[in-house]
C-alpha cells in the first residue's frame, strides 16, 4: 500500500501528462517513432511464427513444447507492452504501469480462482466408477 | 436473415420479427393499467412542456449539455424515476405474500416471477449504480478542483445508454415480458429451452447497452481523478469522497467486462445455438454462476464504496472535525477494492465445492469484513469530541452506520459456509442484503442528494420533510426487514408466490407494513422537494456554502458557474477550503485576487441522445430478431460517432472578463459569509 502510495506521490511531483502528450516531449520525430513500430511488428511476427514452428516441430522434447509455447506467449506479450503499448519504465509513466499491474492482478485472481473452484466443484460427488456400480 | 432455430423461435417474420398483436398483454389487467398510467402522467408532462415553450431549453441546456453537473443530475433523476418503479415491485411483492396464504394471492405465478426479476434488476443497475454515478459525476470535478470530467461527451454518452437500457427494461412491461428467471438470470432457466419468450433477452440487451455506459463512466472518472486534479492536489489530499469513487471506479474498469463477457456467452447460447452453459452438448451452467459473481461481488463494493465516501463527507463536516485517520480510511478503501475480488464463491457455497474451497472463501469474506470495521471505527471517532450538527444528513448516516453494522455481522454469520449451508436461498438472504443495500448505498444516496442539492440547485433541501423522511424509512426498514430474517431462519424460502404455512403469516404482514411505512417515507420525500421548490427563497443558499463545508465544492457559488472554478484553487492541504477558509479569516481578508487568464471549454453535443436513440433501436430490434432494424440501428450509432469525430469546433472560449466577473460574485457571496470587508484587497 504505502510503496504504491509513494509510487503515485511522486509521480504527481514531476508532473504527469495525459496519453498522447508524453510524445511532444521527448521529441521524438515521426520516422523514429514508425520504426519502432515496425521493429516491434517484425518482433511480434517473428514470435508467431516461432510458435507455429514449435507446434509442428519434432526437433523439440514432445511435453516441453507447451512450455515452449507459453514461453513465447509471455514474450509475445512483452512484446506488445513495449511496443504497441508504450509501456516503460520512465516516471511519467507510473499511472499505466500501475493500472497494467491492477488488470494482471484482477485477471490473475479471477482466473486462478476460476480455475481452483471449477475444478473442485464435483468434491462432493460419488466418483463415476462407483456410481455406476450402485445403478447396477 | 433466417432464424436459427425455426422450431424453438416460432414463426419469424422478415419486417416484425417475433413481435405481433400476441406480443402486448392484453389479458393482464395490471401491467397495461399501469402502464397506461405512467404514459398518460409521461404525455402529460411532455404537453405541458411543450405548452411552456421549454422544449430548446431542455434541449439546449441539459438533453445535449456535456456539463458533468447536469449530467449528474439527470443520472439522480432517471435513479429516482427507477426508484419509484422498483419499489412498486417491491409493494407489489409484500401485498402478494401477506394475502397469498393458503390461496393463490392475486398474482399469477407468471406475473410475479417476472416482478422479482425486474425489481432486482431495476434496484441494482438503475437505481443503486445509476445513483451513485450521477452523484460521484457531480461532486467529483468539483471536490478535485477542476472543471469537467477527462472526457465530458462521452459522458453524455455514458448516461443516455445507461436510460436506453432503462427505458428497453420498461418497453418489456408492454411489449412482450420481461425475464421470469430472478436478477441474475442463471442458466439453464435462462437458456432458450426454458425460456423461450423474449424476457431473458430484453434482460440481455437492456445490462449490455446500459453497462458499455457504466465501463465508459467508470474509464472517464478514473482518468479525471488520477489525472485532473488541481495545483497542488496529491493523491494524499484528495477528499475521502474521491478516493472511494478512485476504488469504486477501478472496481467498474476491472469488474464489468466480466458481466459483459459471461452475458455475451448467454447471448451466443441464446441466440446461435452455442453450448456455453447448457445442459447438453458439453455447457456448464455452473461456469455462469461462477462468472456472473465474479462480477457480481466486486458490484456490491462498486456501490458501497461511494456511499462511504458521502458518509465521510458528511460526518466530517457535521462533526466539524477532519475525518479521523483519513490515511488508514484510504488503505481501508484500497484493500476493500483488492479483497472485493477474492470472495465472490460466498455467493455459492452450496454449490458443490469442498472444504478447502469454501473455507478459503469463507475466510476472505470475512476478513473482508475487518477495513470496513475499520472505516466504521474511523467515522465514530470523527464524531467523538466533535460539535455534531444533527442534520437530516447527519441521521442518514448515524442511521446507516447502525443498519449497516447489523447487515455486516448477518454477512459474516453467512460468511461461514456451514451457516451458509442453511441459510442459501432463504429470506434471511434477502433480509441480509436489503439490510447492506438499503441501509448502506440508499441512505448513503440519500445523504449526498441532501448534502449536494443546495450545490446544484442553489437552495437546501427542507430539513422537517427530510427528517420526516428519515424517521418513516428506518422505522420502514426495520419493520420490513427484521420479519424476514425470522422467516428466514423459520425456512422461508425466496421468491415463493404463495405458501401455507400458518406460522409464516403474521411476520409477512408485519413486513408489509413496513413496506408501507417506506412508501410513506418516499412521499415524505417527494413532499420535500415540492416544497423545497416553493420556498426556495426561504431556503436560498447564497453563500456557495451552506453546511460550513471543508472540501472544494463549497469554494465556488452554488449553482456554480458551468466553469465551476474561474480559477484553479491552489490546493496547499488535506482539506483545501478549510484552510483558505481559516487562512482568510485569521488574516480578515480574502485571499489575493487573482492574474484571470481565458481558458477552454467544451460545446454541448447531441452526440450522447442521438447513439442512444440509434442503440435503443437496436436493442429492441436484437430482441425481437428484427435484422433489418438491427443493421439500422448498429449503423446509426457507428455514423454518430463518426460524426462526432470529424466535427470542426469542439470548444469554445471563456473570457477572461467573464472569469473575473463570475469570480466577483463569488468572492463577495464570501466575503459576506465570513464577516469580513468586501474585497479587501484591491
Amino acid at each position: 500500500m504505502s510503496e504504491r502510495d509513494m509510487e503515485m506521490e511522486s509521480d504527481h511531483e514531476t508532473g504527469d501528462s495525459a496519453p498522447g502528450e508524453s510524445d511532444e516531449h521527448d521529441g521524438a520525430s515521426v520516422a523514429i517513432q514508425v520504426r519502432n513500430y515496425l521493429v516491434g511488428l517484425g518482433l511480434a511476427t517473428v514470435l508467431t511464427a516461432a510458435s507455429f514452428w514449435a507446434a509442428g516441430t519434432g526437433l523439440i522434447y514432445g511435453p516441453g513444447i507447451p512450455v515452449a509455447l507459453i514461453a513465447l506467449a509471455v514474450a509475445q506479450m512483452g512484446i506488445h507492452l513495449v511496443f504497441f503499448l508504450h509501456i516503460t519504465t520512465g516516471p511519467d509513466n507510473s499511472n499505466n504501469v500501475l493500472a497494467l499491474a491492477f488488470g494482471v492482478l484482477i485477471v490473475g485472481l479471477v482466473l486462478i480462482g476460476t480455475i481452483w473452484i471449477m475444478n473442485h466443484l464435483d468434491h462432493n460427488l460419488m466418483p463415476m466408477g462407483e456410481m455406476m456400480r450402485m445403478q447396477r | 436473415m433466417s432464424p436459427l432455430h425455426p422450431v424453438e423461435m416460432g414463426q419469424i417474420s422478415p419486417i416484425f420479427g417475433k413481435l405481433n398483436w400476441d406480443s402486448i398483454p392484453f389479458d393482464e389487467p395490471l401491467p397495461l393499467v399501469s402502464s397506461a398510467v405512467v404514459a398518460i402522467a409521461i404525455l402529460s408532462i411532455l404537453g405541458w412542456v411543450w405548452k411552456k415553450g421549454l422544449f430548446p431549453y431542455l434541449w439546449k441546456e441539459w438533453i445535449t449539455s456535456v456539463d458533468h453537473k447536469r449530467i449528474g443530475v439527470m443520472y439522480c433523476v432517471l435513479a429516482a424515476v427507477m426508484l419509484l418503479r422498483g419499489f412498486s415491485d417491491a409493494l407489489l411483492m409484500r401485498s402478494q405474500q401477506a394475502i397469498a396464504y393458503m390461496n393463490p394471492g392475486y398474482l399469477p405465478p407468471d406475473h410475479y416471477d417476472q416482478i422479482f426479476s425486474a425489481h432486482g434488476t431495476i434496484m441494482i443497475f438503475f437505481v443503486a449504480m445509476t445513483f451513485m454515478i450521477g452523484l460521484m459525476n457531480f461532486a467529483l470535478p468539483l471536490q478535485l478542483g477542476v472543471r469537467d470530467v477527462a472526457f465530458p461527451t462521452l459522458n453524455s454518452v455514458s448516461f443516455w445508454l445507461t436510460a436506453s437500457g432503462a427505458l428497453l427494461l420498461n418497453i418489456s412491461l408492454v411489449v412482450g415480458e420481461f425475464a421470469k428467471t430472478g436478477w441474475v438470470v442463471y442458466p439453464p432457466l435462462s437458456e432458450l429451452r426454458f425460456s423461450p419468450g423474449v424476457g431473458v433477452d430484453y434482460y440481455l440487451w437492456a445490462i449490455q447497452i446500459s453497462g458499455v455506459g457504466t465501463l465508459l463512466s467508470g474509464v472517464n472518472l478514473v482518468t479525471t481523478i488520477l489525472k485532473m486534479r488541481a495545483p497542488g492536489m496529491g493523491y494524499t489530499r484528495m477528499p475521502m469522497f474521491c478516493w472511494t469513487s478512485l476504488a469504486a471506479n477501478l472496481l467498474i474498469v476491472a469488474a464489468f467486462p466480466i458481466l459483459t463477457a459471461t452475458l455475451a456467452m448467454l447471448t451466443l447460447d441464446r441466440y446461435l445455438g452455442f453450448h456455453f452453459f447448457t445442459n447438453e452438448a458439453g455447457g456448464n451452467q455452473m461456469m455462469f454462476v461462477n462468472l456472473i459473481w465474479a462480477w457480481g461481488h466486486p458490484e456490491v463494493y462498486i456501490l458501497i464504496l461511494p456511499a462511504f465516501g458521502i458518509f465521510s463527507e458528511v460526518v466530517s463536516t457535521f462533526s466539524g472535525k477532519p475525518l479521523f485517520g483519513y490515511r488508514s480510511m484510504i488503505a481501508a478503501t484500497m484493500v476493500i477494492c483488492i479483497l472485493s475480488f477474492m470472495v465472490w464463491l460466498h455467493h455459492f457455497f452450496t454449490m458443490g465445492a469442498g472444504a478447502d474451497v469454501n473455507g478459503f472463501f469463507g475466510i476472505t469474506t470475512m476478513i473482508i469484513a475487518v477495513p470496513t470495521g475499520v472505516k466504521v471505527f474511523n467515522w465514530l471517532f470523527t464524531m467523538y469530541g466533535g460539535r455534531i450538527r444533527f442534520t437530516s444528513m447527519m441521521l442518514w448516516s448515524l442511521g446507516f452506520m447502525v443498519t449497516f453494522v447489523i447487515g455486516g455481522m448477518t454477512g459474516v454469520l453467512l460468511a461461514v459456509p456451514p451457516a451458509d449451508f442453511v441459510l442459501h436461498n432463504s429470506l434471511f438472504l434477502v433480509a441480509h442484503f436489503h439490510n447492506v443495500v438499503i441501509g448502506g448505498v440508499l441512505f448513503g444516496a440519500f445523504a449526498g442528494l441532501t448534502y449536494w442539492w443546495p450545490k446544484a440547485f442553489g437552495f437546501t433541501l427542507d430539513e422537517r420533510w427530510g427528517k420526516r423522511a428519515f424517521w418513516f424509512w428506518i422505522v420502514g426498514f426495520y419493520v420490513a426487514f427484521m420479519p424476514l430474517y425470522v422467516l428466514g431462519l423459520m425456512g422461508m424460502t425466496r421468491r415463493l408466490g404463495h405458501y401455507d404455512v400458518a406460522a409464516w403469516h403474521p411476520w409477512l404482514i408485519a413486513a408489509a407494513v413496513g413496506a408501507v411505512l417506506i412508501a410513506i417515507g418516499i412521499a415524505c420525500q417527494i413532499v420535500m422537494i415540492y416544497v423545497s421548490i416553493r420556498d426556495r427563497e426561504r431556503l436560498a443558499d447564497t453563500s456557495g456554502d451552506p453546511w460550513d463545508g471543508r472540501t472544494l465544492e463549497w469554494i465556488t457559488t452554488s449553482p456554480p458557474p458551468p466553469f465551476n472554478f474561474a480559477v484553479l484553487p491552489n490546493v496547499q492541504g488535506e482539506e483545501a477550503y478549510w484552510d483558505i477558509k481559516s487562512r482568510a479569516l485569521e488574516k480578515k481578508q480574502l485571499s489575493d485576487r487573482p492574474e484571470y487568464e481565458h481558458f477552454e471549454m467544451p460545446h454541448n453535443s447531441p452526440t450522447g441522445i442521438v447513439t442512444a436513440f440509434f442503440a435503443t433501436v437496436m436493442g429492441f430490434a436484437l430482441i425481437w430478431h428484427i435484422w433489418w432494424m438491427v443493421i439500422l440501428g448498429f449503423l446509426g450509432a457507428w455514423a454518430t460517432f463518426v460524426v462526432f469525430a470529424w466535427r470542426d469546433e469542439a470548444e469554445y472560449e471563456v473570457p477572461a472578463e467573464e472569469a473575473r466577473r463570475r469570480d466577483a460574485e463569488r468572492r463577495r457571496a464570501k466575503a459576506i459569509l465570513l464577516g469580513l470587508p468586501e474585497d479587501s484587497v484591491a
